[in-house]
């Protein structure tokens, strides 16, 4: 348990990729099995504790502190699994025992404390009772130093919270034999913790485990986004286009077990196996094979924006309301297999006829085709992408975000391979803000005030005033960063911490061009507005920040809920 | 009948102050006679008549200050009784930074400790704490709250050498007070067999030379070349707390941002700093050790000061002591004090 709770501290405070991924890599090589199964698991969200509650954890701490040290040291933590982590009062330190009012014992002869391996505790959490828990909890509170027991509670509240995906996790499984993580993804669905198999082959022990789950997941094949440059190399012949619809891909996976009986399941680009929130869609999987589409909630016919995908997304339970209300819908654009035919060697083309075969045969309305965009030039494919509704989109243009461009031979190929498969993406929306914060960053970037907030004009009591309406951290190249930097830290009229508040008003201030992708309604800020994907597309060196834009520019975007708002200026670089 | 605490020591805007002996202890403002605990700038400041302290303490402020850092310097032998006008004083060793004491003064059969800054822990660099039994403690309370343990300093080092095993390629800089945290840093790194140079920030410089002069080996210790810094892949740099995410740390090799301090103990504080690997290194007693002297000294009254007071009182209340707060300002200006909230409620 040490070990891995030495490399969750570390995991957490560690802000590079790359040095994550030699972290866990260095674990798994010196951790013997089973132990760093039990840690993938971890870190792939893959253990489940029924009845180990963080409601345990806090009623343990105060049956052993002193109230009132308690609350100032929660006070002055914040937060909760920490505060019980430094303050458990381990054999030996009775300074914060609440004072006993009986006979003080004489000793005790209780066994010494042992600290337990990671297998004990997950093998212990998976099967003990409600009523062994507390005491098997607290000894092994009393055994582990301060990470030990921090380490321990994030794992009983299953929120590990260090900064790692679990394709992050595969990854560096799969760096460890050399193999590509796709390889591992395909047969992830089949494996259960503690890996022991996948490790033995990753080392070079063992045969390759078998995928045991008739409804795999398979990396999917993603794109590149288009370039300027790219027109002139690329013939407009040589490829086909479908709108890129602004929803969720998904991957709908649907075959059978060994007795028979129908497994289906759906699972997130990532992998991640999402079924449990689709029962829906699950109904409507009358196949066998694997589709790769868009989750898009339609209404009498008509796509519905993001915002309100997200509101069914963003639900814990899924209640019949729930699903009456956000009727789902998968548009598909692609076909991996069918039966036991494995279709990602065709050109896409062919894998096209094949989806239009198999989505007419499925004959439900909730399994539909994403549709072709016609163009000959790349012209044309400009002006269908400019306004979708005048090649057919009609009303669904509104959750179009631009086209996706195939490579018309091309076959599937996980990951994001070169050549093949371009996203060309609506431009995005501009507002012209003024900075207000600057923060510093992480990892290489933490000498520098690299994430700012910015705001946008609007009326306050005291004539007009800027509310903050997001925050954004990338856009800019390293030379710009550099500039930023020197700004912040010359204009800072405040500082809080990490953050600086930078000089603005009407006659003074720094405005920044922020390109973002969408609005949305937001109770956490100010301004009452939350951008998607906002990022720095210029800087205004020159623009005095009374001519920023104003509120009610931000407000017409969400109201309207349309793409083209502020005269869209064409990319200058 | 022993005279009652405060006719042996009071509070004055200088700071402490004891009449019978006419003299202040660590004193914030320029006073004709101070009684110095240790050399870190918030307790020992330039521009007394006269300064009585341990020879280390008198050497530190001499580089810090000058030569001139006071009219008139004595050397106070630890462990020997002195007659000052009607108290008797005497420095005892504190374990906190090189030179630092506690200060015991006597006067009617009552004995007051003045502890200064203190820990419990060892330190290579400095002499172990000594208990001094008295009837009024006054303690400090910088990490005066129980989420404050320390952990063992060998494993926190280890921590720091595993990483630079495992990222030879990077630069890892450690962030650590100019007096006492870093030489301590060096000593322990030292202990557990690095041999390697360990650069310095500049001024980390004369203080390190002195500890050197000493008698405490610190190894091979090369000042940072401004332009030498891109050649520093795999090395260990210290530095103060304020150039770890300065500018000046930029031109190291994708540098690790260490630092070496108690407040690493609470992850909040460790992010808010930008820090990556925090080291639990602390110069101050935690809160068992406070707990325990404060038992161990068997003083019936004890005085709480710079730091944590509301929970140390707290807790001397639930254990039959007479505890008090001293709300005294112009502490914690160096050292990890600096980092401690202005006041307990605020934290």
């Amino acid at each position: 348990m040490n070990r891995f709770a030495a490399l969750l501290d570390r995991l957490a405070y560690e802000p590079r990729r790359n040095a994550k991924l030699r972290l866990i890599m260095d674990y798994f090589r010196h951790a013997p099995d089973p132990e760093r199964g039990y840690a993938l698991a971890a870190m792939t969200n893959a253990l489940m504790f029924k009845e180990a509650k963080p409601g345990l954890i806090r009623g343990l701490v105060e049956e052993r502190t002193d109230p009132e040290l308690f609350r100032m040291s929660y006070h002055y933590v914040g937060d909760l699994a920490e505060t019980v982590a430094l303050i458990w009062p381990a054999p030996g330190h009775e300074s914060v025992a609440p004072v006993a009012s009986g006979i003080p014992a004489i000793g005790h002869n209780n066994p010494p404390p042992h600290v337990p391996s990671l297998t004990e505790v997950v093998e212990t959490l998976a099967t003990a009772g409600k009523s062994d828990l507390p005491a098997k909890v607290a000894g092994w509170l009393d055994a582990l130093d301060e990470t030990g027991r921090w380490a321990l509670l994030k794992l009983i509240t299953r929120e590990l919270r260090v900064g790692v995906s679990a394709r992050l996790a595969k990854t560096a499984v799969a760096q460890l034999g050399g193999i590509e993580p796709d390889e591992i993804e395909l047969i992830w669905h089949g494996l259960e913790a503690p890996y022991e198999s996948l490790f033995a082959w990753v080392e070079g022990r063992g045969p390759k485990p078998e995928s045991g789950n008739p409804a795999p997941f398979r990396p999917p094949m993603l794109s590149h986004p288009l370039e300027e440059e790219d027109f002139e190399k690329l013939d407009a012949g040589d490829f086909l286009a479908e709108w890129k619809w602004d929803g969720i891909r998904l991957q709908a996976v649907s075959g059978h077990d060994s007795h028979g009986r129908p497994v289906r399941r759906i699972y997130s680009r990532t992998g991640e196996d999402v079924s449990r929130a689709f029962p829906d869609l699950l109904e409507a999987l009358d196949f066998e094979g694997a589709i790769d589409g868009e989750l898009l909630i339609v209404r009498e016919g008509l796509v519905q924006s993001f915002n309100v995908l997200q509101q069914r997304l963003n639900r814990k339970a899924v209640t019949p309301r729930l699903v009456a209300d956000f009727p789902v819908h998968l548009r598909v654009y692609d076909i991996l297999t069918e039966g036991d035919e494995d279709l990602r060697d065709l050109p896409f083309t062919e894998r096209r006829k094949r989806l239009e075969a198999l989505v007419a045969r499925i004959g439900d309305p909730r399994i539909e085709l994403s549709p072709m965009v016609p163009f000959e030039t790349w012209e044309d494919l400009a002006a269908a992408r400019a306004d979708p509704a005048s090649v057919g989109a009609g009303p669904d243009a509104d959750a179009i975000e631009g086209c996706m461009v195939k490579r018309a031979n091309s076959p599937y190929l996980p990951g994001r391979p070169k050549g093949y498969w371009y996203k060309w993406k609506r431009d995005p929306y501009l507002v012209d803000a003024v900075m207000m914060y600057g923060q510093r960053g992480h990892g290489k970037r933490s000498s520098f005030y690299s994430d700012y907030t910015f705001g946008v004009w609007r009326d306050g009591p005291n004539g007009e005033e800027l509310v903050p309406v997001g925050k954004a951290y990338h856009g800019f190249t390293d030379e710009e960063l550099v500039r930023l930097d020197r700004y912040v830290r010359n204009h800072t009229v405040k500082r809080f911490g990490p953050v600086r508040e930078v000089e603005y008003g009407k006659d003074r201030g720094l405005v920044l061009e922020v390109a973002f992708e969408g609005l949305q309604r937001s109770t956490r800020h100010k301004s009452g507005l939350a951008m998607r994907f906002p990022r720095i597309s210029r800087i205004r060196w020159d623009k005095p920040a009374a001519e920023a834009d104003r509120i009610e520019t931000l407000e017409k975007i969400l109201e309207r809920g349309e793409r083209e708002i502020h005269p869209l200026k064409e990319q200058e670089t | 009948m022993a005279l009652r605490s405060t006719d042996i020591l009071t509070q004055t805007p200088q700071g402490l102050y004891c009449p019978l002996g006419d003299f202040h202890i660590d004193p914030v403002r320029p006073v004709k006679r101070a009684l110095i605990t240790h050399g870190h700038s918030d307790h020992a400041r330039s521009g007394h008549s006269a300064v009585l302290a341990t020879g280390e303490t008198l050497r530190i402020m001499g580089v810090r200050y000058g030569e001139d850092f006071a009219g008139s310097s004595q050397e106070a032998p630890l462990g020997e009784s002195m007659r000052l006008g009607d108290a008797t004083v005497r420095f005892t060793p504190a374990g906190h930074v090189l030179g630092s004491a506690q200060i015991a003064i006597e006067a009617g059969g009552t004995r007051v400790v003045v502890s200064g800054d203190y820990k419990r822990a060892e330190d290579p660099t400095c002499l172990p704490y000594e208990l001094v039994p008295c009837d009024v403690f006054i303690t400090e309370a910088t990490f005066g709250l129980p989420v404050f343990r320390h952990p063992d300093t060998r494993a926190e080092v280890r921590k720091l050498l595993d990483s630079v095993a495992l990222f030879p390629e990077r630069t890892h800089i450690v962030g650590a007070y100019a007096l006492g945290k870093a030489q301590r840093v060096m000593a322990l790194l030292r202990e557990e067999g690095y041999d390697q140079p360990i650069h310095l920030h500049g001024a980390m410089e004369r203080l390190t030379e002195l500890y050197k002069s000493e008698g405490i080996s610190l190894g091979e210790t090369p000042k940072v070349v401004a332009s030498e810094r891109s050649k520093l892949a795999g090395a260990i740099v210290i530095c103060p707390p304020s150039s770890i995410q300065d500018l000046w740390s930029r031109r190291f090799p994708d540098p690790v941002t260490c630092f070496a301090s108690g407040w690493m103990r609470v992850r909040a504080r460790a992010r808010q700093k930008g820090v990556e690997l925090p080291l639990v290194i602390s110069d101050h007693a935690d809160w068992d050790d406070l707990c325990r002297t404060i038992r161990e000294t068997g003083a019936g009254e004890v005085w709480v000061t710079h730091g944590q007071e509301d929970a140390l009182v707290h807790w001397c209340a639930t254990h039959g002591i007479r505890a008090r707060p001293l709300h005294m300002l112009g502490y914690g200006d160096e050292g990890e004090a600096e980092e401690a909230p202005r006041s307990g409620g605020e934290a």
